[in-house]
């Protein structure tokens, strides 16, 4: 029992006020009468959130194919024909050491206008793999004070004795295929500035940390890194070490800031140093444009347009169904008790 | 002591068919009738003890008789030195009188609390979860988030039971530091309760607590009777009688040193028994439950007492008592566990799917692993090659196994057993609020007794009800007296209704009785005219017997004028009250009464008889008597009871006319529904008295078996009696009760009414509640035999086959209900149930029992309540619901699923074995229609919801799985994954199950149909669990598959994705809430987008964090479009089918509630056009 507050009272007016305690109070909360609004899915409802639906999802559509083709995107793929014919084990040969060279041709069938991305894509390579993706320290990345902390690193925490850094496997099976672009003989310079994330390389990647002991072992996972740079400087780097969500993926190598006039022919000449062989991955170039919705995918302006379509269609059947059969809202002769006296 | 529940003892049910039957061959219909009833003390009360309760009726009595025959043997009884308090304590410490109801102190707290709640399967299951989480080779997620789940909802109820334990401390504090008087060295000095010993001797002075259960010595009443009240131990506020030995009464405990010896049994929770003995002077004298008074009780209308501690502390049986209610389970979460387990299926599933899958890859990857930069086996930095964290083929798929048990650890909702507790507490928080069932005559509010069957409420098919104080108010009320074979009606003498105040002088003070009766002025008028013929003398007899056959005991009230003083009776029974003051209208007030004599005033003479012996009333005899003496030496024996009991024990050879008079009398008063009581009297002569008076002395002193001799005793002396008359008590019906019923009946519950009343009165009761209507089909059951009993039974049922098969008569038997033309009644009396409850006619009559609508069973003893509702319980799966205020509807309440207490006047007994309590029967229909129907619906759509927002999420994470070797990544942030069922996404179901309405109070009262939809299992089946189930797969399919193949072949990295994921699944998860809610007020508001706001927030603090891989990811993506697109398509799409569903369902397949929905907001379309179809008669239940 709650004690009454009011004071001072007499003995009756003390029994009246507890009276009045005792009895539940009454307010729209307490009573479960809260004011409402109750939404009911009555066919214009329903018809107009469809018609909305159609009316914002087809323009949507529409705009992303639109994005999607302009998008003007070209894939080479280049694993196995970078590979000498007279190699019989790919493995073998990717691990000698020493230069690949391998020269491609790029085609470019529709003008490219700057600027143009240059990525590396990877098939089959499982950077989400559990194993990889927690083999990192971000401790270490940090600050040069951390460098000993390798922990999360194994099995490339260590090397002669030595911590690594950075360590993990992430790090030790950097990407390190070289491209160089010319057209007709004159250079593209390639961009490589700013390709990693801002927020990496001012607060995840120390400017006071540098490589130390990596890539010293006696197994080579990937590319060298300069000692001379510090990590976030290393663009690279931090490119590769934002995992990829998916086993295919793309990471950006660099930007070629001239437009690309059709018909143009690319010379690539790259160093074919990374092996991907071991566990048949593909490797690809890719240079492609962009739009405001990102790369070439039409899966987008699909979804929306069926979306869109199916919800035009529903409304319309809808529609249809509801003028041939109508149902009074509230009527009461649809409930069950008096459909069964009505029946009989 | 482990609170016995009433529901695991269905063997003992057996046991008592069994012994019935056994019983039945040799003992007369009546008696063994009669043994039932009387065994229902020991059972309604034996639930307290730390036996089950007993259904037998044999086991209870022959249990009572061995306990009482047996001697105390030494090693089962505590001596207590009385007044002597160090030579009590010497052998065996005794307990102390401090009392700590406080479960924990602070050392133990932590311990204790982990221990107790570690109990429930839900927190073993996240333990499990958190260690297996710790083992380095499962490690799926960091250590401190791992346990984050566990860590919070230990903290929650933690924080929750210190808080209850502080304020019980905090009361046991003031309880302890409380004073008594206390006999040290020979004076009576103050003392703390907690310090007080057993052997000291209290003195308790008038309106005290007694501190702990004390044996009465002597009293301020020559008579050492002490008269007490145990409001607080049961809430009975009328006075009771404890009586000290006569044997110590002389003795002063302050002047010479006592040399007593009190012999009693161990400690137990049986509150109304005490067995023991106590030596005086060399004398043994046995101690009973009157001599006793329990910690707690308050001595009234006494001057002082003084008693010796028996129990002190935690032995006393205040304290045994105090535990909480049985636990029941309800329905819903029994059904709901089946779905539980269809889960545990399905997790295992998905592990296995995930683990066969990993083992094939890494078959198929097994040259590769050495090297492959995102496996790497090969560990070379130790300078010699090794693998690492590799344990070998077998060993990676149990480990896998055991990490996706971890990863898809949600799939079973723990979560939903601590949000259902929560929902429960608000819902009952709202039922207790609620104003409409508001007591204000007794100002209760509705008590929620038991947390865990608030659902079941809404999903009742039987009601049983008891009839006394349940249906009616137990208020009687004097209306007949038939003396000598006239009829005095006070209702149709008196057309004024006249209520006659008597008053009598004596001493220059008024007295008058408290409560005033309506009287027959013919009858009025005799009584008053003196007493001189043979006609005058038999009406004195009778208001006589009225004043003096009763344990009332009169209590002088002061009222503002000090002439004028008010008297009030108390008593037990409420008819005896009623008797007493009817007997005072006329005259014969009851002033005074002792032990050992009574004062009543007779037309302002005050006469003094001598009460030489009294019978109590038991429910064996079913009467009662009492013997006095008058102050010419002559002995009188007034009896008075049933009239079954009473009419047999007549004396047939005298006035055959007024018995004949008095039987058609009775017949005509019960037919519309009045409680009859026979009267009679004999003289006794001299030898007759002597030969009584001997052996009840030796009965009553008797150490053994002494219930049984005084009732060998009573029945010996009540025969051959002369017939003095028969009264008549209206029992008046509670406000709205015919209302209630026919709303109850047309909800389609089936109402069951058990009563001990007569037949005829139990029919026209019946009537007057509208439980029968004049349109039903009455089908009597009254035998004698077993084999008339099963005829019976199969006649009727043919004749209900007959009748239901009839064209035009519905065929569904639930909608039988509301065909109300054809319905039937089923009234059956207690002897037959006798037969059908300990034969195997129990399957014919549940045929029958269940094709009629009303079932009423008259004259029916406690025991068999609880057989007729275990009977309906044990055939079927439907919810029963027993409702009762009195003590012999304490098995009933136990037995039933929900028990229902009314706290009235027959005490609380009742309320303390409820589930639920409230002050009136009409309250039951908001109850059930409003809150009931509330709660299940709430209830039911929170566990598909759950189960819902669970499962997604997991397959979700399970098809991302697919995508990563199987090697268990998850996109999802493991923060996230874990503040998924903890923020994102608890709150609003909590509130929606709390808050969401389908439809108003007012339709749900006006259309008590719509009760139907928890009798069909509308909000919960296992067609809607698949249905939403399939629901999950497409949207979990949507919302993974949309990113996944929009961001193929992209720089996407791990974080950014996953906070699409986060977000998509918590949007889409609250918006199909959204969808859902009924009602929105402002609160839904704030919990669904509030919800989901919260989430935006952690999602942008954890990607803030720099130390976390995914840092500033969600800065990133969501400054791109298709980040944008993507979660506005994955919610359109996800949705999409869900809507169509729902919505073709509900426009074209109404349901009733969704109909009445649609008339709360539009209207009914039909009341313009005037309505052909007829609404069903609007019964809104009184405010």
């Amino acid at each position: 029992m709650s004690t009454s507050t009011s004071g001072g009272a007499g003995s009756n007016d003390a029994n009246v006020t507890r009276r009045a305690s005792k009895r539940p109070k009454y307010s729209k909360f307490t009573q479960q009468e809260l004011p409402a609004c109750k939404p009911i899915l009555t066919p214009r409802a329903v018809i107009s959130a469809f018609l909305i639906v159609t009316v914002v999802f087809i323009p949507i559509g529409v705009a992303s194919l639109i994005a999607s083709h302009d998008v003007v995107e070209i894939i080479d793929r280049y694993d196995s024909q970078c590979i000498p014919s007279n190699v019989t084990d790919k493995v073998a040969f990717i691990q000698t050491p020493g230069e690949k060279p391998c020269n491609r041709e790029l085609h470019v069938d529709k003008r490219m206008k700057s600027p143009i991305y240059v990525y590396y894509q990877l098939d089959n390579f499982y950077q989400n793999h559990r194993r990889y993706v927690k083999s990192r320290n971000d401790e270490q990345l940090r600050d040069s004070k951390n460098a000993n902390s390798v922990s999360g690193c194994e099995p490339e925490d260590n090397a002669n004795g030595q911590p690594i850094v950075p360590c993990g496997l992430i790090a030790w099976s950097l990407f390190n295929d070289t491209y160089s672009f010319s057209r007709n003989g004159n250079n593209l310079t390639v961009n490589k500035k700013d390709i990693s994330w801002k927020s990496d390389r001012d607060h995840k990647f120390g400017s006071d940390v540098f490589p130390k002991n990596f890539q010293n072992g006696s197994l080579i996972g990937g590319g060298h890194l300069n000692e001379t740079i510090p990590l976030n400087e290393q663009e690279d780097l931090i490119v590769w070490m934002r995992t990829a969500a998916l086993p295919t993926f793309r990471k950006l190598y660099g930007r070629i800031e001239v437009d690309l006039e059709k018909g143009d022919v690319i010379h690539v000449n790259l160093q074919n140093y990374y092996n991907t062989y071991s566990f048949n991955g593909k490797k690809k170039l890719v240079l492609s444009t962009t739009t405001w919705l990102g790369g070439k995918n039409d899966f987008l302006g699909i979804a929306y347009l069926t979306v869109g379509g199916l919800s035009f269609f529903l409304a319309l059947a809808f529609t249809i169904v509801y003028l041939v059969k109508p149902r009074q809202l509230g009527d009461p002769s649809y409930l069950s008790w008096n459909r069964n006296h009505g029946g009989q | 002591m482990e609170p016995s529940t009433p529901l695991d003892s269905s063997s003992n049910m057996d046991s008592f068919m069994f012994d019935s039957s056994s019983r039945r061959s040799t003992v007369s219909i009546h008696s063994r009738s009669s043994g039932v009833i009387n065994s229902t003390r020991e059972v309604s009360f034996g639930h307290s003890g730390s036996k089950p309760v007993r259904y037998g009726s044999k086991g209870a009595e022959s249990e009572a008789l061995s306990m009482s025959q047996k001697e105390i043997s030494d090693e089962d009884a505590r001596l207590v030195y009385v007044d002597d308090p160090d030579k009590t304590n010497d052998m065996l410490e005794f307990a102390g009188n401090s009392i700590l109801t406080g479960k924990y102190s602070i050392f133990t707290f932590l311990p204790r609390n982990l221990f107790e709640q570690f109990h429930r399967v839900a927190y073993i299951y996240f333990l499990v979860i958190a260690i297996l989480n710790q083992l380095p080779q499962l490690a799926v997620f960091g250590r401190g988030v791992s346990i984050l789940p566990l860590a919070f909802v230990l903290l929650v109820t933690g924080v929750k039971d210190a808080f209850e334990d502080w304020r019980r401390h905090r009361s046991d504090k003031i309880e302890n530091n409380r004073l008594g008087l206390i006999l040290v060295n020979g004076q009576f000095l103050e003392k703390k309760w907690k310090h007080i010993r057993v052997g000291e001797v209290i003195k308790i002075r008038a309106n005290e607590t007694i501190p702990c259960d004390i044996v009465l010595l002597s009293t301020s009443d020559p008579t050492g009777v002490a008269y007490v009240q145990t409001l607080n131990l049961d809430g009975e506020s009328n006075l009771k009688t404890r009586y000290a030995k006569q044997e110590t009464q002389s003795k002063l405990p302050e002047k010479e040193k006592l040399d007593v010896l009190i012999k009693c049994e161990k400690p137990n929770r049986n509150i109304y028994g005490f067995q023991g003995n106590i030596e005086v002077d060399g004398k043994r004298l046995s101690l009973g439950s009157s001599n006793i008074v329990l910690r707690g009780c308050e001595l009234k209308n006494t001057n002082w007492a003084l008693g010796v501690a028996v129990y002190c502390g935690r032995d006393t049986k205040a304290m045994l008592n105090s535990s909480g209610a049985p636990s029941k389970r309800s329905l819903l979460e029994t059904r709901m566990n089946s779905e539980i387990i269809m889960l545990s299926f399905f997790l295992v599933a998905l592990c296995i799917v995930t683990s066969v899958c990993a083992a094939v890859w890494l078959k198929r990857h097994k040259d590769e692993l050495n090297l492959m930069p995102y496996y790497r086996k090969l560990d070379v930095s130790e300078g010699k090659e090794e693998s690492y964290k590799y344990y070998g083929w077998v060993l990676e798929i149990v480990f896998t196994f055991l990490m996706s048990v971890i990863v898809y650890q949600v799939m079973i909702p723990i979560s939903l057993y601590i949000s259902m507790e929560l929902v429960r507490v608000g819902q009952a928080y709202f039922m207790i609020g609620d104003s409409r069932m508001y007591d204000k005559a007794t100002e209760s509010k509705f008590q929620c007794r038991a947390l865990n069957i608030n659902e079941d409420l809404g999903q009742i098919k039987y009601v049983f009800s008891d009839k006394t104080g349940t249906l009616t108010e137990n208020k009687m009320e004097f209306q007949c007296a038939s003396i000598l074979g006239f009829d005095y009606s006070s209702a149709t003498a008196s057309l004024e209704n006249e209520q006659v105040e008597y008053t009598v002088q004596a001493d220059g003070t008024i007295f008058k009785p408290k409560m005033m009766v309506k009287v027959n002025q013919e009858l009025l008028q005799l009584s008053k005219s003196g007493f001189t013929n043979d006609e005058g003398k038999q009406i004195y007899d009778f208001f006589l017997a009225l004043a003096a056959c009763n344990t009332i005991v009169p209590l002088v009230a002061d009222t503002s004028d000090p002439m004028v003083k008010l008297i009030d009776y108390q008593g037990e029974s409420p008819d005896e009250q009623a008797l007493t003051f009817a007997a005072a209208a006329y005259g014969f007030m009851l002033i005074e009464r002792t032990s050992g004599h009574i004062v009543i005033d007779i037309h302002g003479e005050r006469q003094r008889f001598n009460v030489l012996g009294l019978h109590e009333f038991d429910s064996d005899r079913k009467r009662m008597s009492v013997i006095l003496g008058y102050s010419d030496n002559s002995v009188k024996l007034f009896v008075k009871g049933a009239d079954t009991s009473m009419l047999r024990l007549i004396d047939k050879s005298l006035n055959t006319d007024i018995l004949h008079a008095t039987k058609s009398h009775l017949h005509t008063y019960s037919s519309v529904g009045l409680r009859t009581l026979v009267i009679g009297t004999r003289d006794l002569d001299a030898s007759e008295f002597e030969q009584w008076q001997s052996s009840f002395e030796v009965a009553s002193t008797a150490l053994m078996g002494r219930a049984a001799l005084l009732r060998k005793v009573a029945i010996n002396i009540e025969n051959k009696l002369c017939i003095l008359g028969a009264t008549a008590i209206e029992d008046k019906l509670q406000q709205g009760v015919p209302e209630s019923i026919e709303s109850l009946r047309i909800a389609g519950i089936k109402v069951w009414v058990l009563t001990g009343d007569k037949q005829e009165t139990a029919i026209s009761i019946g009537y007057s509640s509208r439980l029968l209507t004049s349109n039903m089909i009455q089908i009597i059951i009254n035998t004698n035999n077993r084999e008339s009993c099963r005829r019976h039974l199969q006649d009727a049922l043919v004749m209900s086959r007959q009748h239901m098969t009839t064209p035009g008569v519905t065929h569904n038997s639930e909608e039988g209900s509301d065909s109300v033309s054809t319905s039937f009644a089923l009234i059956v009396d207690g002897t037959s149930l006798v037969y059908i409850l300990d034969s195997e006619l129990e399957e014919e009559f549940f045929q029958l029992a269940s094709r009629c609508s009303v079932v009423l069973c008259c004259r029916v003893a406690p025991l068999q309540k609880a057989g007729i509702v275990a009977l309906v319980k044990h055939r079927t799966d439907d919810m029963t619901l027993a409702i009762g205020d009195g003590a012999n509807d304490v098995s009933m309440i136990q037995m039933a699923d929900i028990g229902v207490g009314i706290s009235g006047q027959e005490g609380r007994q009742a309320v303390m074995a409820s589930d639920f309590a409230m002050g009136q029967f009409r309250f039951l229909v908001p109850l059930l229609l409003i809150h009931g129907h509330w709660n299940y619906q709430r209830l039911g759509y929170m566990i598909t919801y759950n189960f819902y927002r669970n499962a997604i999420f997991v397959l979700v994470l399970f098809w991302y799985v697919l995508f990563t070797a199987f090697t268990l990544t998850t996109a999802i942030n493991e923060w996230s994954s874990m503040l998924y069922s903890i923020i994102y996404t608890a709150l609003p179901t909590i509130v929606v199950g709390i808050l969401d309405k389908d439809l108003s109070k007012r339709t749900l009262l006006k259309h008590p149909q719509l009760y139907g939809a928890g009798l069909r299992n509308e909000a919960y089946n296992k067609k809607l669990f698949w249905l939403t189930m399939a629901d999950t797969l497409w949207q979990s399919i949507a919302v993974f598959f949309v990113p996944l193949i929009a961001y193929w072949g992209t720089t996407i990295d791990v974080a950014s994705i996953g906070d699409l994921w986060t977000l998509a699944v918590v949007i889409l998860v609250n918006l199909h809430l959204a969808m859902d809610v009924i009602r929105w007020n402002w609160i839904t508001h704030a919990a669904i987008w509030g919800s989901i706001i919260a989430t935006f927030i952690c999602v942008i603090v954890i990607d803030a964090i720099p130390v976390f891989p995914g840092y500033w990811a969600i800065f990133d993506v969501a400054g791109t479009a298709l980040f944008w697109l993507c979660l506005l398509g994955i919610v359109i799409a996800a949705l999409l089918p869900r809507l169509v569903v729902k919505y073709l369902y509900q426009y074209y397949f109404p349901s009733d509630i969704q109909i009445s929905r649609e008339t709360e907001k539009f209207g009914n379309p039909r009341d313009n056009g005037g309505g052909e179809i007829e609404m069903l008669p609007v019964s809104d239940a009184p405010p």
